[in-house]
């Protein structure tokens, strides 16, 4: 983990309330698809954890949704403001359980730890077939810059506006594959928990105080015991995990 | 000796930095950041006889000035504490280490502080009569001084280390609770745990928390904090540690000269895992700013 200041290079949104944040500074603590930032925002007390996007160099990319009040502070910040972040954050996704076919499923703003994901398993010469679920079609982002890493990817609208209707889990059994990568709202993951049929990795998302591990805010059970999301995950190993209801 | 160096019943510090119980675990987290032996001391995550997973989620939420947690004692118990977190913790820290313990009854924290008084590297029991985040133990020994009085006689009887009760602010009269426990026999007191309070989620129409309560901690509870630390100092002998909203070098000598002989800093580690680095950096300089030769003279200089 390292703490230090990130320059804003751009802030756009890429629908209405999702935004892609471009920063540059130090990224080198970030080492594994899958982890995230936790972000000083002015005026607020806790830091707002969000996932990594992209790292290329020192130029760090994430996207957010500006759901309350520290996201939305963030929409309203611009090119050149510097922000307080902790990088190097979490677990992240193991590369090396991929397997020939891994199968990316993301809901939402769970869409973007896959992108860093899918761009390291093309580097790793493996082609992941992805699926993108979003409830309509002006909620849609990133399905052609999944297409452009040289991706297999599929959308799926839950009001059929856009893509195929209906969820991810409708079509996650029409190819087979090796091993399922997701991050989305819990509702989603425990569907692909359900119909998946093979092993995966999940990213949880929860209330955390610090981020880091030191105050057990964000822990949960799981079938090896207790876990902190943000520590020992958010990456969770499906047969790992333990449903609380 | 140092112009930091504090005494804190008969044992030495460097300097009045103490990494607050529930926010520093068992320390070698920070010590990957930073090398911890830099610190005063620090008090360890509260124990409890049995493992406690604490409560449900979600356990935190924002606050103006603050944060609310409802972590609800997670820790490891006492049997896991000795055989796996303490020679993690010997590993990267090599001063006497403050155990903080928690317990549901007079015999669990007879029990465990027996069982913590036999570890060499265990300098001070600190003895958490105060957590507002679990039901049937916890703060009601903090909330009456017949029965912190009750607590700190038999943890005294069990124990040659010196013992400091920590007390909560969620009380009418702080000092009868602080006198109650220096009359016990008592080495020391810490003040203040969290305040017991409360969010509501507007869309879930439900407490934000799913313990429904949690305890405030932060910059928001600092003033209170002083104010307590203040009275309590005034009536007792005993040394006081003053805790509760500290994040500055300027924060500290205001709570030493409030009474504090040390101080514990808290939630200022979660949003800053550097703060008590930085403040240790930060004092001599500020010492200056207020001609302070020696950071233990200042103890106590604003009670009248």
């Amino acid at each position: 983990m390292k703490q230090s200041l990130f320059e804003i290079m751009e802030n756009t949104p890429l629908t209405r309330d999702v935004y892609r944040m471009k920063l540059r500074g130090d990224t080198g603590d970030i080492t594994r698809p899958g982890q995230f930032v936790n972000i000083r925002i002015a005026g607020l007390y806790l830091r707002r954890p969000v996932s990594v996007c992209d790292v290329e160099g020192d130029i760090l990319t994430l996207i957010y949704k500006a759901v309350g009040e520290g996201t939305r502070k963030m929409s309203g910040m611009t090119a050149g403001e510097t922000l307080d972040l902790l990088t190097g954050l979490g677990n992240g996704y193991d590369l090396s359980r991929a397997g020939d076919a891994p199968l990316l499923l993301g809901g939402g703003v769970g869409v973007p730890p896959l992108y860093l994901l899918a761009k390291e398993l093309i580097r790793a010469g493996k082609t992941p077939r992805v699926i993108l679920g979003f409830n309509t079609e002006s909620e849609v982002f990133y399905e052609n810059e999944f297409r452009a890493l040289g991706c297999d990817v599929m959308v799926t609208t839950v009001d059929g506006t856009y893509g195929t209707k209906g969820f991810v889990t409708g079509t996650i059994n029409d190819k087979p594959y090796t091993f399922f990568y997701t991050c989305g709202p819990e509702p989603m993951l425990k569907a692909v928990y359900k119909t998946s049929k093979t092993s995966g990795q999940m990213s949880f998302e929860r209330r955390m105080g610090c981020g880091f591990g030191a105050c057990m805010g964000c822990s949960c059970k799981t079938i090896t015991g207790s876990k902190r999301i943000c520590r020992e995950g958010p990456v969770m190993d499906k047969e790992d995990i333990l449903w609380e209801d | 000796m140092g112009r930091l160096s504090v005494d804190l019943c008969g044992i030495g510090l460097d300097n009045p930095i103490i990494p607050a119980s529930g926010t520093f675990g068992y320390g070698y987290e920070f010590a990957e950041l930073y090398d911890i032996n830099m610190l005063g001391t620090f008090s360890f995550k509260g124990t409890t006889r049995e493992p406690r997973f604490g409560n449900a989620q979600p356990r935190i939420a924002e606050t103006p000035g603050g944060m609310l947690n409802a972590v609800g004692l997670q820790n490891p118990g006492v049997q896991q504490v000795i055989s796996h977190e303490l020679p993690l913790l010997k590993k990267c820290f090599h001063k006497p280490v403050m155990a903080n313990v928690s317990g549901f009854s007079i015999d669990e924290y007879t029990d465990v502080c027996a069982m913590l008084d036999k570890e060499e590297q265990v300098g001070w029991l600190e003895v958490n009569i105060s957590c507002p985040n679990v039901h049937g133990g916890g703060m009601s020994f903090g909330t009456d001084p017949a029965q912190a009085a009750e607590v700190t006689k038999a943890v005294k009887a069990v124990t040659t280390k010196p013992v400091i009760m920590k007390l909560s602010p969620n009380v009418t009269d702080i000092v009868s609770i602080a006198k109650a426990c220096e009359d016990a026999g008592a080495d020391g007191i810490s003040l203040i745990n969290t305040l017991l309070c409360m969010r509501i989620d507007l869309k879930k129409r439900a407490p934000l928390l799913a313990n429904g309560t949690g305890g405030l901690s932060g910059s928001a509870i600092f003033p209170l904090a002083i104010r307590m630390v203040y009275q309590v100092a005034k009536n007792v002998k005993i040394p006081v540690i003053g805790l509760g909203g500290i994040s500055s070098a300027e924060n500290v000598l205001e709570m030493m000269m409030a009474g504090a002989a040390c101080v514990e800093i808290g939630a200022a580690n979660l949003t800053d895992p550097f703060i008590c680095r930085d403040i240790i950096r930060d004092l001599p300089a500020v010492m200056d700013k207020y001609s302070i030769q020696n950071i233990k003279d200042i103890t106590g200089g604003a009670l009248k």
